[in-house]
């Protein structure tokens, strides 16, 4: 079976060396890079701003575009919290703590070059492990009937939900609300149209990039219009001083290792998101330290770990998406919704029926991954300059792309209608304290999992119990009742310990 | 406990579950009108009930939860931002109104003007510098490169 993945590897570089796939390839890559650096905006955005744009490409250069871009962009993002102290990329806000203070003692540089280095190194071992566990993967996959997709797709639902910042409550609450637009628009058995409130442009479903522009772009907007910090002078940083001594590579190499490790575990974990692997990679690498306090005081472990595993997630993550259908966090939502646009089905068929598009996709990511590192270094200079772009000029000019971008998806302006609307709702739930990521994992599973389910009861006659009883399914269900009762645990024990506290304050 | 009291331990929680548990009830409200049918043959209007009732049980169990959980950490809030607000809602609606009655370079120019004031640091020139040099853009990336279709003016 390994002869026959790296068979098939060799014929996926091919597949991404061909120009024109290149040509997409490294476009992804410049331009994720690019809006990756810009202060508030994150590979979110840059995906859905330029998912209009694969509409009318072919499905191969279409998906190598957008998984260039969201690697891109989270080079981009780090860049942000070293040099500046940007938390504005949630998963690298940990890079701050001690990226920034490196950058103040003058070793900004190194923790650059610390980060592109173990980047590189953690993208590398999870294409490897990608490589060699999607074909098990798949073999496991293909007796999954309509009963398990849906079991999986729920768990998947629930861990992204549960498992997002703040109550887990509230992020199941927003899966929900995501399940529910989803349903909006033509029922594909009865041809009932729903939840259209009479609008014609409604029947073919609310439109994914509007939703996502909406979410994430225009409600960003909204919350953060003149209360972004001022941003100084950034620092110079020059070419020779991002070579990392060989004492530093040293001290780096195995926090970095270990990242990638967890970066790998939590890739595998559908639902877990990007933000949460680079805490904990932080606070492993800081309990396990002989010399804790030197955290947030310009620790090198503190940059290595954290940014090996946000990358070798991102690129693990990639397993869930193409083999089953599952996404693992809300990019992941978006790429699946691509496929989807582009009449691919993820699953196991894919790895057989579109050979080209799997292997091409993993061997594009080592291309984008040396490409980035090209990029990165003689073109150092030009984000620091972007870095301070005003947001005063930055979130005007981004509301036009987004106007347009969603304008030319049908070439009609009901679509900006829409982004507007989700904007403000968006920042409602924001304002409420809810987390919006879950919608739009919701929003793309929705379809699925109504067929997967109304599918099982039909071949069931009805019975519920089916879910249970099919033992694939049935463990898939004790997996999501084991996370929800450990969360019920833990949020249980929580609300203990403060009122206890608050009674000892009191007292 | 008097009613000063319960009031101070409300918190946003109360009404984000009262949301949910609307949005909720306003899906099982209109997901009955479309035909519901039974676990073998269900009719369009089976998975948004379903959806709709787990999605208010959900919400009420967070508006409990508001009451039992001690009053959280008081946060600074940041004063409301009306003008910000108001600026980049409006600049949106204004793009789709001038779209469709003026064509993209006015409505380019609109949606950039109208959201850069909305910035207390930006000054009517520099709003103007901005968006003048977005449509400029605009015009070399949408119309010249991807040539989109939408009519650079149009009249009515």
């Amino acid at each position: 079976m390994i002869e026959q993945s790296l068979l098939d590897l060799w014929h996926g570089f091919g597949v991404a060396l061909i120009p024109h796939n290149l040509m997409w390839s490294f476009f992804g890559v410049l331009v994720g890079n690019l809006i990756g650096v810009l202060p508030g905006m994150g590979a979110l955005s840059a995906i859905s701003m330029l998912l209009p744009l694969t509409y009318t490409m072919q499905p191969v250069p279409a998906l190598l575009m957008l998984a260039g871009i969201f690697y891109g962009s989270q080079y981009g993002g780090a860049i942000g919290a070293i040099l500046l102290n940007l938390p504005c990329h949630p998963p690298h806000a940990i890079t701050c703590l001690d990226g920034y203070p490196m950058t103040r003692q003058g070793k900004g540089g190194t923790a650059l070059g610390i980060t592109m280095i173990s980047s590189f190194f953690a993208a590398s071992f999870g294409i490897i492990v990608m490589i060699f566990a999607s074909p098990l993967l798949v073999s496991i996959a293909f007796k999954f009937g309509p009963a398990e997709i849906f079991s999986i797709m729920l768990l998947g639902l629930l861990a992204g939900g549960t498992m997002s910042r703040g109550s887990p409550l509230k992020g199941v609450a927003m899966a929900l609300v995501g399940l529910l637009a989803g349903a909006v628009g033509t029922d594909v058995t009865s041809g009932v149209m729903r939840f259209t409130f009479g609008f014609l442009q409604l029947a073919d479903k609310l439109e994914l990039v509007a939703l996502a522009l909406g979410l994430f772009g225009v409600t960003e907007f909204l919350r953060s219009v003149n209360r972004m910090k001022v941003i100084g002078d950034g620092p110079k940083v020059r070419l020779r001083d991002m070579r990392p001594s060989k004492a530093e590579l040293k001290q780096a190499f195995f926090p970095m290792l270990r990242g990638t490790l967890i970066g790998t575990l939590f890739g595998a974990m559908p639902g877990t998101g990007p933000t949460i692997t680079t805490f904990i990679a932080y606070a492993f690498e800081r309990k396990i330290s002989k010399t804790p306090e030197r955290f947030g005081h310009g620790a090198l472990e503190g940059v290595a770990a954290p940014e090996a595993a946000s990358h070798s997630k991102t690129q693990v993550d990639f397993i869930p998406t193409m083999s089953l259908g599952i996404p693992g966090d809300a990019v992941m939502a978006l790429i699946l919704g691509a496929l989807l646009i582009q009449g691919i089905q993820p699953g196991p068929q894919l790895m057989t029926e579109h050979a080209d598009l799997f292997w091409g996709l993993i061997a594009s990511f080592w291309i984008g991954n040396v490409l980035l590192l090209l990029l990165n270094v003689p073109l150092i200079g030009l984000w620091v300059k972007l870095l301070q772009v005003p947001y005063r000029f930055l979130f005007p000019s981004a509301l036009l792309f987004i106007a347009v971008g969603v304008y030319s998806v049908n070439n009609s302006l009901f679509e900006v209608n829409e982004v507007l609307l989700f904007g403000l709702i968006g920042w409602v739930f924001v304002a409420l304290d809810f987390p919006v990521a879950p919608i739009l994992l919701g929003f793309v599973l929705g379809p699925m999992i109504e067929e997967n389910f109304r599918r099982t009861l039909l071949i069931s006659n009805g019975n519920l119990m089916e879910f249970v009883q099919r033992p694939i399914s049935g463990s898939i269900m004790a997996l999501s009742v084991l996370m929800i009762a450990t969360q019920m645990f833990f949020a249980f024990r929580l609300n203990r310990r403060t009122r206890r506290a608050a009674r000892t304050a009191v007292s | 406990m008097d009613i000063n009291q319960w009031f101070k331990k409300t918190n946003k929680d109360y009404y984000g579950g009262t949301l949910m548990m609307l949005i909720g009830c306003g899906a099982v409200a209109r997901g009955i009108d479309y035909h519901i049918g039974t676990l073998t043959q269900m009719g369009p209007g089976y998975y948004p009930v379903g959806v709709g009732v787990l999605l208010a049980l959900v919400g009420a169990a967070i508006a409990l939860q508001a009451s039992r959980s001690a009053p959280a950490v008081e946060r600074a809030e940041q004063a409301p931002e009306w003008r910000g607000w108001l600026c980049i809602v409006s600049s949106l609606i204004a793009f789709v109104v001038l779209g469709e009655y003026g064509g993209l370079l006015p409505a380019t120019f609109a949606i950039v003007f109208i959201s850069a004031l909305g910035d207390r640091q930006n000054t009517l020139k520099s709003a103007l510098v901005l968006s003048l040099s977005m449509v400029m853009v605009c015009l070399i990336v949408f119309w010249w490169a991807l040539e989109i279709q939408f009519p650079l003016f149009r009249w009515g």
